[in-house]
């Protein structure tokens, strides 16, 4: 199973998503260059967070427009698993994958903090080891984090089962307590904290085993289209 | 600011001719206090710098320690507390910047940020207010961007600082110990500029840092670009890793004329470069301007000719900007052209090394008045004054700063900010621990023990981790030190240092001096500032949640020690007395003893007795659990001391241990075989923290409400006040 890991100039949690894959799960993974193109045989492509281009303009915005991102399109349309998280989250978002915006946070700061996620939709290749409504202590970290789409989307996303993630207790105002979503099809998610950061229990001061199931999920799905 | 009319004559002498206009811009900029260290290098001497662990390195401006199984870690501290003063948002930005080019500059990966923050009073001083706010906005805009995780440091608000800020960033690296640039160099070599433009920021900033902050001289701060920086980082790791790298020098105070001049004195080589070549922001920079910029995000890089183009492919892939500037020479000379016409031409060696100075010194008369102030009286309701304590800006929670810290990223971070120090995990298995103390308030009344107290706090922090301390780096921050009085502080406060050093065998691997702190109030109280690392072998003590029935020891005795106590200042206003002492055998004992028991995990949570004495610092226990105790007073000091004494001594080396029930006899008896003084004083439960004294109760106070104040009270006063 192989996994790509793209980095743009500015990722910076890059090196903490391929640890996590290759130590803690044992997948293949490999580092791929914005301007790489993809091999056919990857099996999944995770954007990982940090500041690419240092968030000028606007979060994601520079690097959606990355030649490495017509790839990820061409193959999200083939129905391969892509995570978009964090700074990844605002890359799919801008580049369109993903509907919706990523806004400041209303507290206009940067905001570490731990949360608690509530799973709503175990249908996706990162959520399927989950049971609905299932809790997963989990950190956030971000200054453009609030997830913002007008009504009349917002009704659409909850319609087509788009909503994957939302907060326990609504920690940056943003709308219907998202915190990450799904394209129509599924396999593309893009998430705002940082499940990374949340498996491996000497790092995790609450409870590491949900946040596994996000990559287990991963596991079981590539294996499952092979 | 230019040069003195002695240095002049010197440097005439040693060049044999009179100096032109370039050669003494070079000069003053390299000959400033901030680069040259000119009126403390003489002293800084006595600081022992050896250790098993420690590996010296020619060129380095970052300590470097042997961690064990090929790693090392490596350590800075710097501040940047004159372009703070004037531009916080900027001045603390490109603080965070510098620091980590030095921990670059060794070959490492920069793992941890570590900030110390100075203000005025912000209750209600509203620009110490802004200051604050901004200052904090640039760290966290900087580190974040960066992917480095702010981890640990200190704030605190005092009136010294009115209208000034200082602002101390401690970085930690981490590498293999086989990939540690060996700093060297040969005549052909190519000298590689790297990174950020040249432009006219930040001109004369290492003058400016030299000086009497009179005019805001807002040209000579850096304009901060983390962007660039985190691209320097990677194109300077994947250079490392290929082996194109032979030598490197951030550039930092004084710019090109203070990287240049080093760099050939620390290799024995000289250096000729042409300013024509080098990348600049605008036009028409004259070069002295390129030679005394101070601008950001730059790294000098020596390489062999051919391996220069692949590291112009690495930079380029990183669209980082690389000018070759100059060549390596075999003649010691730093020389400067533009184009064919020499602009300055002078020994390297020469250039690097300043005349030192031999200030004198002399005991301020201020001290004996204060240690002999008529001391106030006890406040009659003690649970009032313990819940104004927690709401003191300086002792009520951070976490309105650390939470706009990414203190995540890297995913080291085992023991996170809020507590005792960080626990970072490392590569080989092990842990680090580190924490940064100061404390002014102590230092002002005597700046020896105040100094050496400083240094000992950072140290039980560190053990309440279960880490054995293995170094320290030292930022000595004081006023003028061409006025004797507080030169002498200086020298005390150092002399303090030493001493600890000496004692504990704890080597100083690194290390900055900062004078001229001066406000328009005149100077701040001395404030040296410490940062302590500390290793851990396995299983590091973490934070862990305390239940009802669990028992609190209490390590040390508390001493009629309340001067410079936040009781006395924050409650009376009161600024004299006794400052705590340390007594250097009780010291060393009574933190070998509470390491041995927490590395033999015997207790559940260990906690240092510090600011606000035994009352916040049991506080802090019971608030982080959200759990009640009951405390008795009667058994903690050989002395006769009334209750609030007891309550709010910042006497040192006490330690607060809980244990639970059934274990509490196997400690205690530690303790007893130990030799160190101890006894048990209270136990958790209950909603309420109940202190009493002569078996009757003396102060009440609800977890909750304290919580509350503890909690929300900073946050408030920055963003509602």
């Amino acid at each position: 199973m192989k996994v790509g890991v793209i980095v743009f100039p500015g990722s910076n949690c890059d090196r903490d998503m391929y640890h996590v894959l290759q130590d803690v799960f044992k997948l293949e993974v490999k580092y791929f260059w914005h301007e790489d193109k993809l091999p056919k045989n990857l099996d999944a492509v995770v954007l990982p967070g940090g500041f690419s281009y240092g968030d000028r303009l606007r979060a994601g915005v520079i690097a959606a427009h990355s030649p490495v991102i017509s790839d990820v399109k061409k193959m999200a349309e083939k129905g391969m698993p892509v995570l978009g998280v964090c700074n990844g989250f605002q890359i799919l978002v801008e580049s369109e994958l993903l509907p919706g915006v990523l806004l400041k946070n209303t507290s206009l700061n940067f905001m570490c903090q731990w949360t608690e996620l509530i799973v709503r939709n175990n249908k996706t290749p990162f959520t399927s080891k989950f049971k609905l409504g299932q809790t997963i202590p989990i950190p956030i970290a971000n200054g453009e984090g609030r997830y913002y789409i007008d009504k009349q989307n917002l009704e659409k996303l909850k319609k087509n089962n788009q909503i994957v993630f939302q907060y326990g207790n609504n920690i940056n105002d943003s709308v219907f307590d998202i915190a990450g979503i799904c394209n129509k099809e599924g396999n593309v998610v893009g998430m705002m904290p940082h499940p990374e950061r949340a498996v491996e229990p000497e790092i995790n001061p609450k409870d590491n085993t949900p946040a596994n199931l996000v990559f287990q999920s991963l596991i079981a799905t590539i294996g499952a289209r092979k | 600011m230019s040069l003195q009319k002695e240095e002049l004559e010197y440097l005439s002498k040693k060049i044999g001719r009179q100096p032109n206009d370039v050669e003494r811009h070079i000069v003053a900029a390299e000959w400033s206090e901030h680069c040259s260290y000119k009126s403390s290098k003489k002293h800084l001497k006595m600081l022992p710098n050896k250790g098993t662990r420690v590996i010296h390195e020619k060129g380095y401006d970052s300590g470097v320690l042997d961690v064990g199984d090929g790693y090392v870690v490596t350590v800075h501290i710097e501040s940047h507390n004159h372009p703070s003063a004037v531009e916080p948002y900027g001045g603390a930005a490109t603080g965070v910047g510098g620091v980590i080019r030095d921990i670059l500059s060794a070959g490492t990966r920069p793992i941890a940020l570590l900030d110390g923050l100075r203000f005025g009073d912000i209750k209600k001083d509203t620009h110490a207010r802004w200051l604050f706010k901004n200052a904090v906005t640039g760290i966290a805009d900087y580190g974040n961007c960066l992917g480095i995780p702010t981890v640990g440091g200190e704030v605190e608000f005092d009136e010294c600082y009115s209208n000034y800020a200082l602002v101390d960033v401690a970085s930690v690296g981490f590498g293999k110990k086989e990939n540690l640039i060996k700093n060297h160099a040969k005549a052909g070599d190519v000298v590689v500029l790297m990174g950020g433009s040249t432009g006219r920021d930040g001109i004369g900033g290492a003058q400016f840092a030299s000086d009497s902050l009179e005019t805001e001289d807002r040209s000579a701060v850096q304009i901060p670009d983390p962007f660039i920086e985190k691209l320097i980082i990677e194109a300077t790791l994947e250079a490392r890793n290929q082996g194109l790298i032979k030598a490197i020098k951030d550039l930092g105070g004084g710019g090109l004329s203070c990287a240049i001049s080093e760099t050939a004195d620390a290799m024995g080589v000289g250096i000729e470069l042409d300013v024509n070549n080098v990348h600049t922001r605008e036009p028409n920079m004259k070069p002295a301007e390129i030679m005394t910029s101070e601008s950001q995000e730059r790294m000098l890089v020596i390489t062999d000719k051919s391996k220069l183009p692949r590291l112009q492919k690495i930079c380029k892939k990183f669209r980082v900007t690389c000018s070759v500037i100059g060549t390596v020479t075999g003649d010691k000379i730093m020389k400067v052209k533009e184009s064919k016409t020499v602009l300055a031409s002078m020994p390297a060696e020469v250039v690097a090394n300043a005349p030192l100075l031999d200030r004198p010194s002399k005991q301020p008369s201020y001290l004996k008045e204060l240690q002999n102030k008529k001391q106030p009286s006890s406040p009659k309701d003690l649970s009032k004054t313990i819940l104004q304590l927690l709401s003191s800006p300086n002792i009520a929670s951070k976490i309105w700063v650390y939470g706009q810290y990414d203190h995540e990223v890297g995913i080291r971070t085992v023991v996170k900010p809020g507590s005792d120090a960080a626990v970072l995990r490392l590569d080989n298995g092990k842990y680090l621990s580190v924490k940064i103390d100061g404390n002014p308030k102590h230092c002002y009344l005597d700046p020896k023990n105040g100094a050496m107290g400083c240094f000992e706090e950072a140290c039980r922090n560190v053990i309440c981790t279960g880490a054995t301390p293995i170094g320290m780096v030292d930022h000595l921050q004081f006023g003028n030190p061409e006025n004797p009085e507080i030169f002498w502080t200086f020298l005390e406060s150092l002399k303090g240092i030493t001493e600890f050093c000496k004692y504990f065998e704890i080597p100083c691997v690194g290390g900055k001096v900062s004078l001229y702190n001066e406000t328009p109030h005149g100077p701040i109280k001395p404030t040296p500032l410490i940062g302590v690392l500390g290793l851990i072998d396995k299983n590091p003590l973490k934070p862990q949640k305390i239940d009802s029935g669990d028992i609190l020891i209490m390590v040390g005795r508390t001493k009629d020690e309340l001067g410079g106590s936040e009781y006395y200042e924050h409650i009376h206003g009161f600024i004299g007395g006794v400052a705590p002492k340390i007594n250097l055998a009780e010291s060393k004992n009574n933190m070998e003893s509470v390491l041995s028991i927490i590395q033999n995990h015997d207790v559940k949570a260990a906690h240092d007795c510090a600011k606000g004495g035994l009352a916040i610092a049991i506080s802090e226990i019971a608030m982080t659990s959200k759990i009640g105790c009951q405390i008795s007073l009667d058994n903690t000091s050989d002395q006769k001391l009334d209750p609030a004494k007891l309550l709010f001594s910042e006497s040192h080396s006490r330690y607060l241990l809980v244990v639970e029930k059934n274990n509490t006899k196997v400690v205690l008896s530690k303790l007893q075989k130990f030799k160190v003084p101890h006894s048990q004083i209270g136990v958790f439960g209950g909603n309420d923290m109940v202190f009493s004294f002569n078996k009757k109760p003396i102060a009440k106070v609800r977890v909750d409400k304290a919580h509350e104040n503890w909690f929300n009270s900073l946050r408030d006063l920055v963003l509602h006040a």
